[in-house]
């Protein structure tokens, strides 16, 4: 791989920058890897690539039906944080929160990772107990949270309405200083780059078309390039989770839902870190370029449309407008949606399945994004040891049999 | 925007109703007697359908009445709308 620093830009420039290699190859499919990963996104990346650096299996396929990082990854409001709730949930959210902050060294790939804080805004003094909770938990579990008061909320960000007559009124609120934000499509292309580099396949224009299955076990894939024989295969296709499940007869608790996000024109730095109001509906940042980065709750009904309708973005953007006033100077840019697999009680499902050599990644509705580490490295030890990683053995598919939910539908942040 | 035929009301925005979950889920008769997967299977198991969805609606700032609805996942088309406790019939092509 092809080292990225300040003297090999240096060296390059000497010849124009007409010599730097793709990031990725681009190989034609094999007939046969050790395992495939169904799913070019952050989460089968990641996956490819601990496979190859942890395991030293390198005998891999990333098969993608469209483009590399195209799906949710690329469609994300690129927060990064791990104030969840329950024990479960915040142990593994802050591995990957760890993870990620070494990991534009470690993948020689900078994802202006921005750790400006995530402020959670409370609006009445039930709020603020709930708040009191919520981060007193978090510091239980040795996560970072610290409650605010409005006056610090205020100086924090000066634009947001904290008077009196404030459309919502803010009565405090509290800080993980450690969230922050992360350049999204870098972190599929840092992934992509380096898991290429240690002999992972990256098949992209690949749909899975059919699952191969014979024998009481997986036997490989039938694709639009052809056919892909394996003994592992692991679906990593977020809201199209059903989808490929309904190939092998596998039922799975998961809505596929749209979530939005639009920015506004480039301006002044004017937001410092994200900050969201949980009550309201609304979740506000600035990005490195100056757009201003709105997103709120998914449309309520299904969709594998990618774009969501309009009666949530006035929904989010009132909400918005109830924060922040002045911004209802700002144009509206651009809009989008993902197809995010929400599940019943709003956690990841991951690790084995019912079928011998299936397995799964998927159910992580509106939080897939800060959870690309640790999911890449929690089902890279799972499919390479057959068994589930400990940091995912809450999240199995049984646990809707057992009763075993862990509802983190408050600490998502997001309505569904 | 959505436009959704409601049966009493007729083409009404979105935003006056509530999507309420897949169609013609039927509730185990005995749950008394019904295994844990089965009865996980009722509650949790859903088709998701990509493409044409056989979904539950209410018009809940209008008449509050529910209805069924034939709607396409991709294109968010309305392919059919039929009444509660009926099969689909009806088309509004």
């Amino acid at each position: 791989m092809q080292n990225y620093s300040l003297l090999s830009i240096a060296k390059h420039a000497l010849s124009g920058h007409r010599h730097w290699q793709p990031a990725w190859r681009n190989p034609e499919p094999k007939p046969h890897y050790d395992v495939v990963i169904v799913g070019g996104g952050g989460h089968g990346l990641a996956t490819a690539y601990y496979l190859a650096k942890n395991h030293g299996i390198t005998n891999v396929a990333v098969l993608e039906k469209g483009w590399l990082g195209g799906g949710n990854t690329g469609r994300n409001t690129t927060v990064v944080r791990s104030n969840y709730f329950y024990p479960e949930s915040t142990r593994f959210f802050d591995h990957s929160l760890k993870l990620y902050e070494g990991l534009s060294r470690e993948l020689n790939y900078n994802l202006m990772l921005s750790q400006g804080g995530v402020t959670n805004l409370a609006h009445s003094r039930h709020d603020m107990e709930m708040f009191e909770r919520w981060s007193n938990a978090l510091q239980l579990q040795g996560v970072d949270a610290e409650m605010l008061t409005t006056e610090q909320i205020q100086d924090r960000f000066p634009l947001l309405d904290t008077s009196p007559e404030a459309r919502y009124p803010v009565w405090g609120g509290f800080i993980q200083h450690r969230g922050g934000v992360v350049r999204h499509d870098a972190v599929a292309w840092g992934y992509a780059r380096a898991a290429s580099a240690l002999g992972v396949d990256i098949i992209q224009n690949c749909e899975v078309t059919d699952i191969v299955q014979s024998a009481d076990r997986i036997q490989g894939v039938q694709t639009s390039r052809g056919q892909i024989r394996t003994d592992k295969l692991a679906l990593c296709v977020a809201g199209h989770s059903t989808v490929l499940a309904a190939k092998v007869g596998l039922p799975l608790p998961i809505s596929s839902q749209p979530l939005q996000a639009m920015v506004s024109e480039p301006v002044k730095p004017v937001l410092n870190g994200m900050v969201i109001s949980p009550i309201v509906h609304a979740y506000v940042s600035q990005s490195d370029r100056g757009e201003i980065l709105l997103g709120g709750g998914a449309d309520r009904y299904p969709s594998y449309g990618q774009r969501g309708n309009y009666p949530l973005i006035e929904e989010t953007v009132a909400a918005m407008l109830g924060l922040f006033p002045s911004f209802s100077r700002l144009k509206l840019m651009r809009q989008w949606a993902g197809i995010v697999d929400i599940t019943p009680d709003t956690s990841p499902i991951m690790g084995l399945t019912p079928i011998t050599g299936l397995y799964l990644s998927g159910g992580w509705g509106t939080g897939g994004f800060k959870a690309i580490p640790a999911g890449g490295d929690t089902m890279a030890y799972t499919i390479a040891n057959n068994r589930p990683h400990e940091l995912i053995e809450p999240f199995g598919l049984e646990r809707f049999v057992t009763g075993a939910l862990v509802d983190e539908g408050a600490a998502s942040g997001v309505a569904h | 925007m959505m436009q959704i035929p409601c049966p009493w009301c007729g083409l009404r925005d979105e935003e006056e109703f509530c999507w309420g979950g897949q169609a013609h889920v039927t509730r185990p008769a005995d749950p008394a007697k019904t295994s844990d997967g089965d009865w996980a299977a009722y509650q949790f198991h859903r088709l998701n359908n990509k493409g044409e969805h056989l979904e539950r609606w209410r018009h809940t700032f209008g008449c509050r009445q529910w209805f069924n609805l034939a709607r396409d996942t991709v294109s968010h088309r309305i392919i059919a709308v039929y009444k509660m406790g009926e099969q689909r019939e009806v088309s509004c092509d």
